[in-house]
């Protein structure tokens, strides 16, 4: 077969063809072509799941010395098939005094809102569900649904566990949205567009030296941390620490409701692994893309899964943080350095350098701004370390 | 991308204070170690009071120039710039109020400070506004600032309780103003005033919208069917900001109105009786109910709500004669309720957790005790009722005098009559002073301070004066309303 | 097709609007709150103001309606119904008043009808750039003064949410 001939464009047209030959309206024809569109990407959210949790189960278990599945199918590939078979058979069990409406609605928003956030993300220069003006804010708005899910679920569930995970995170989600929407504006601003197609069409310069993380890789840096937290990972799981609230906020939840909140939780870390590749690593960009439009989507996905391995690996290897200092980091030392480099990247932009000269300024500020964050956090971490304490005083230990 | 030219003398004061209020904030840090304290806390008061006093000058240099405007959005003319001595004079008083007031419940003195400030630039910003979302967006900076003032006496359930109804009445209040500006935006298109003015339908469109404008302004203005809040919030705030809320939001309120009402696109006719009737019901029920209380804070609220509608006669008289008459009477009350705030600011007992109310009880026998100090509130008292030769006589005179000029001879009937009623409560307090003894419940913090004694001094001297010297001020205020009627 | 999605829409609005007002569990009425806001916010991406549409989504429902719920929650949302002396009276002169101020509103609208066709602004009116230019050029001043506004709103939620210090002889002794 001619690779050359796969041009994702002609299935469309193809499909195109087929509709109106049916003798249809346009209106019809559009309302089809977006249903099919969204089914599409419905259906390929939900079978990469599956594949999600195997592969991040096999990670885990190989980076902390144990096989990982390995008895359902060749290489345990199966076992997640089975897993939701079992989770399919169980009883749903609505507890006596749960607030029912929201109890039964909060798994499907916590699906739904992953799901709405995947309508902007560009697979390719074609394959993209809708390439609005306002694409970085669109998935802000997006994720704030997520913790409105995760609210909803821990109040109706009548449980005090679940409600106090619920508010851990709303606490959580809320803040780490400062520094992820600062960190992805920077981009943003140095590229001149909220598309999110456009954001890679930005990087496209040869070899991958036009990609954002070489010359914004504090702005990155601070994305993938508050993206960590946003995607409720370990070191930020605090939502569903077992030893302190059980399993937080869907702790009442069981079979597929339960299930529903799972695939919400992997589907989210894909698609914030998405948003990073889209806005730091050039999306869809690669050699060999403009011959080969198809091409774009196997970069996409494996810079996709790389990142998405990265989280993983992040996961299996650090331990849990405590509140206080979660909050902490985000509010004192996230934000704060967010919003220098914020006010340096407009600063630099606003000069008007030539190219080359620009992006190497770029780069030195984050690098500069990077060590004189993490030297005055080390400093003042040190000195809350070993600063008197008195007797019988419950302090706060500071980051 | 062409920035806008902004032409930043129009708002030279307001970015003075707006400058000291950051000054003040910052001034926390400075002297990291040092401990919040009553001398600390006289520096920060210092550095606001002179933050004042410069943009007062500023705002003086000002008078007599030809009105220059940012976007058509701000405004600065005569009118402007009387407006804005009016609130600096105020919140200089009441600064010189909270000056040993406010270390007596608090420590967050640049907080406080930096609060106050920024309530008095929304209301600069207010009266200078000719736009309804410029205007709108001063307002709220002025509200939101003044709940919190209203509230800072932490440690009061009263206080609690004032911010509370304040906030909640407040914030709808605020829904029915922008309601009302987007029904005037349906109508003409444009929020700017100039544009409704020209492009108003004058239809029920625009009545409805000016309709619900005149519900947000009565709110903040207190007028009757909307004044609620006003006696708990009076009562249960700090008294400083008592005394600089009644007069500044009042006088913002008050010149945003003539602006609005200039635009409006309906005919004097219309408005004009809808502000009689509003000011006959809040002029009366004013009184009425200032007679029945026990409380002087409380007292002197129903009095502010009684003057609010005094000077909505002078709105009903119509841009020129009335406009003049209400800028007068705004600067006399600034010095006379303000004066009389003071007074009752040394009555009222200190506490750890609480400040007690002072009652009128606790003047009892106040000449007895200190004779100078019970003159200078029955003065006060006296040109509230409106005697003369005091400010507060010649500022009713202009009013009723507009009032009868225009037409409205049965209006300006109605404020005398109620000038009569609202004295008897006046000269309960006087009789209670001087002619009782002092008992159990007579109380006086003491000593006074120097910055109470000065702002006592201030007011009093500028009740005095512009009894004295009430024509020629008339006169300059008049050209000012001339110049905006004219325009 | 875009009238249908309209009165679909509208419909999903005034039933959240109704919750809103109706449900007695003060957790139903937020979240009656939040349907209302996202389908407007729908009505909004309708009419090209996807800006706008977004941002009620992230204000709204992210953060406000999230904070309501917040509050809600923790001051424990299931108190029971507030009941006060004669209901049926105040909901008639309720009901009465919302009436007639509706019917207001809809007679000073329906006054001014037919509207110019002609839309107020640009067809990317609602487009990042289209706002931006709005908010930095025309609209300066009042934009800058919300500044000051949020100065205000930080200033108080720190005034308010501090442990209160009363400033006593005790303590500064």
């Amino acid at each position: 077969m001619d690779l050359s001939s796969i041009d994702l464009r002609a299935i469309g047209a193809w499909f195109h063809g087929l509709l109106i030959s049916s003798g249809m309206s346009q209106t019809g024809i559009h309302v089809i072509e977006a249903l099919v569109g969204a089914l599409l990407l419905l259906i390929f959210g939900l079978t990469l799941v599956i594949f999600l949790i195997w592969l991040e189960r096999k990670l885990a278990g190989r980076i902390q010395d144990r096989l990982g599945p390995n008895r359902v199918g060749p290489y345990g590939l199966l076992q997640t098939v089975a897993d939701a078979l079992k989770l399919l058979t169980k009883e749903d069990v609505t507890p006596l005094d749960a607030d029912r409406v929201p109890y039964n609605l909060a798994p499907g928003l916590a699906v739904f809102h992953v799901i709405m956030a995947l309508a902007v993300i560009p697979f390719s220069n074609r394959v993209i569900g809708a390439d609005i003006n306002v694409g970085v804010l669109y998935l802000m708005a997006v994720g704030a649904i997520g913790s409105m899910a995760a609210l909803m679920a821990g109040w109706a569930s009548n449980n005090k566990y679940a409600l106090i995970g619920g508010f851990r995170v709303v606490a959580q989600l809320l803040s780490y949205e400062i520094p992820l929407v600062l960190a992805m504006i920077i981009p943003v601003m140095v590229s001149g567009t909220m598309r999110m197609n456009g954001l890679a069409v930005a990087q496209g310069s040869i070899f991958g030296f036009g990609w954002f993380v070489w010359t914004l890789p504090l702005a990155f840096l601070i994305f993938f941390v508050a993206s960590l937290a946003e995607g409720e990972r370990a070191p930020f799981d605090l939502l569903e620490a077992e030893s302190e609230i059980v399993a937080g906020y869907n702790i009442e939840y069981s079979g597929m409701k339960f299930a529903w909140f799972f695939l919400a939780f992997f589907m989210n870390s894909w698609v914030l692994a998405a948003i990073g590749t889209t806005i730091f690593f050039g999306g869809w960009q690669g050699p060999f893309v403009d011959q080969l439009p198809a091409l774009g989507v196997i970069y996409f996905l494996g810079k996709t899964m790389i990142l998405f391995f990265v989280q993983a690996w992040v996961r299996a290897t650090f331990p849990r943080l405590r509140i206080d200092q979660m909050m902490s980091f985000c509010w004192k030392f996230l934000v704060p350095m967010a919003l220098v480099l914020f006010a340096a990247v407009a600063i630099i932009l606003k000069l008007n350098l030539p190219q080359p000269l620009e992006a190497i300024t770029l780069l030195v500020a984050n690098v500069a701004i990077l060590l004189t964050g993490v030297t005055l956090l080390g400093r003042t971490q040190r000195k809350a370390l070993y600063a008197p304490k008195r007797a019988f005083t419950p302090t706060i230990p500071r980051l | 991308m062409n920035l806008p030219h902004i032409d930043f003398s129009v708002i030279t004061p307001e970015l003075i204070v707006i400058a000291t209020a950051l000054v003040v904030m910052l001034a926390e840090f400075v002297g990291a170690h040092a401990t919040p304290s009553p001398t600390r806390s006289h520096r920060i008061a210092l550095i606001a009071l002179l933050g004042l006093v410069l943009a007062a000058l500023a705002a003086v240099a000002g008078l007599g120039r030809a009105a220059t405007d940012i976007q058509g959005m701000l405004v600065a003319d005569d009118l402007g710039r009387y407006l804005e001595l009016v609130v600096l004079l105020a919140a200089a008083l009441g600064l010189l109020l909270a000056w040993d007031y406010l270390p007596q419940f608090t420590k967050m003195h640049s907080e406080y400070y930096a609060l106050y400030l920024l309530a008095v630039v929304g209301m600069m910003f207010m009266g200078k506004s000719t736009e309804l979302i410029t205007l709108f967006v001063s307002l709220e900076i002025l509200s939101v600032a003044l709940y919190v003032l209203t509230g800072f006496h932490r440690g009061q359930l009263a206080a609690g309780e004032a911010a509370l109804k304040y906030f909640l009445l407040g914030a709808f209040s605020s829904a029915f103003f922008i309601y009302g500006a987007a029904l005037l935006y349906g109508d003409t298109g444009s929020t700017h005033l100039v544009d409704i003015a020209a492009r108003a339908s004058g239809g029920f469109l625009t009545l409805a919208g000016l309709a619900l404008l005149l519900v947000g302004f009565g709110f903040k203005l207190a007028v009757v069917p909307f004044h609620m809040w006003t006696p708990d919030v009076y009562q249960g705030a700090p008294t400083p900001v008592t005394a600089f809320m009644s007069v500044g939001t009042k006088a913002a309120a008050f010149v945003a109105l003539f602006r609005v009402l200039q635009a409006a696109g309906v005919s004097y006719a219309t408005w004009s009786l809808v502000l009689a009737l509003l000011a006959t019901l809040t002029m009366t029920w004013g009184n009425l109910a200032a007679l029945r209380q026990s409380s002087l804070k409380r007292m002197l609220a129903y009095s502010s709500i009684a003057h609010a509608g005094y000077m909505l006669i002078g709105v009903t008289a119509g841009m020129q004669l009335g406009l003049s008459a209400v800028l007068f009477y705004l600067f006399a009350y600034a010095f006379m309720n303000i004066g009389a705030f003071a007074v009752v600011s040394l009555l009222e007992r200190p506490g750890y957790h609480a400040t007690q109310d002072a009652t009128i009880d606790a003047a009892r026998g106040l000449f007895a005790r200190k004779p100078l100090l019970a003159v200078v509130m029955a003065i006060f008292l006296l040109s509230l009722a409106g005697v003369p030769p005091l400010a507060g006589f010649f500022g009713k005179l202009y009013l009723f005098n507009a009032a009868v000029q225009s037409g409205w001879i049965w209006l300006a009937i109605v404020g005398m009559i109620n000038s009569v009623v609202s004295a008897y409560y006046y000269l309960r307090v006087t009789v209670l002073m001087f002619m009782t003894e002092a008992d159990e419940t007579s109380f006086l913090r003491s000593p006074l301070s120097n910055a109470t004694g000065l702002a006592i001094a201030v007011a009093m001297v500028g009740t005095l004066l512009l009894g004295i010297f009430a024509g020629p001020w008339l006169q300059q205020l008049g050209q000012a309303a001339l110049a905006f009627a004219g325009s | 097709m875009t009238l249908i999605l309209f009165a679909f829409l509208a419909l999903i609005a005034l039933a959240g609007g109704l919750g809103v007002v109706l449900s007695r569990n003060p957790v139903h009425s937020a979240l009656s709150l939040l349907l209302n806001f996202a389908s407007i916010a729908v009505i909004y991406f309708l009419l090209h103001a996807q800006f706008l549409g977004v941002v009620q989504v992230i204000v709204y429902a992210g953060a406000i309606v999230v904070l309501f719920l917040f509050v809600v929650m923790l001051i424990g949302g299931n108190i029971g119904p507030y009941r006060h002396g004669s209901r049926t009276v105040t909901s008639v002169i309720a009901v009465g008043l919302a009436a007639a101020f509706l019917a207001l509103v809809v007679w000073s609208v329906v006054q001014v009808l037919p509207m110019s066709a002609t839309p107020v602004g640009a067809p990317d009116a609602g487009s990042v750039q289209a706002v931006g230019m709005a908010l930095y050029t025309d609209y300066l001043v009042p934009f800058e003064l919300a500044s000051l506004l949020l100065l205000v709103g930080m200033l108080g939620g720190v005034v308010l949410a501090r442990r209160y210090q009363p400033f006593a002889e005790d303590e500064t002794q």
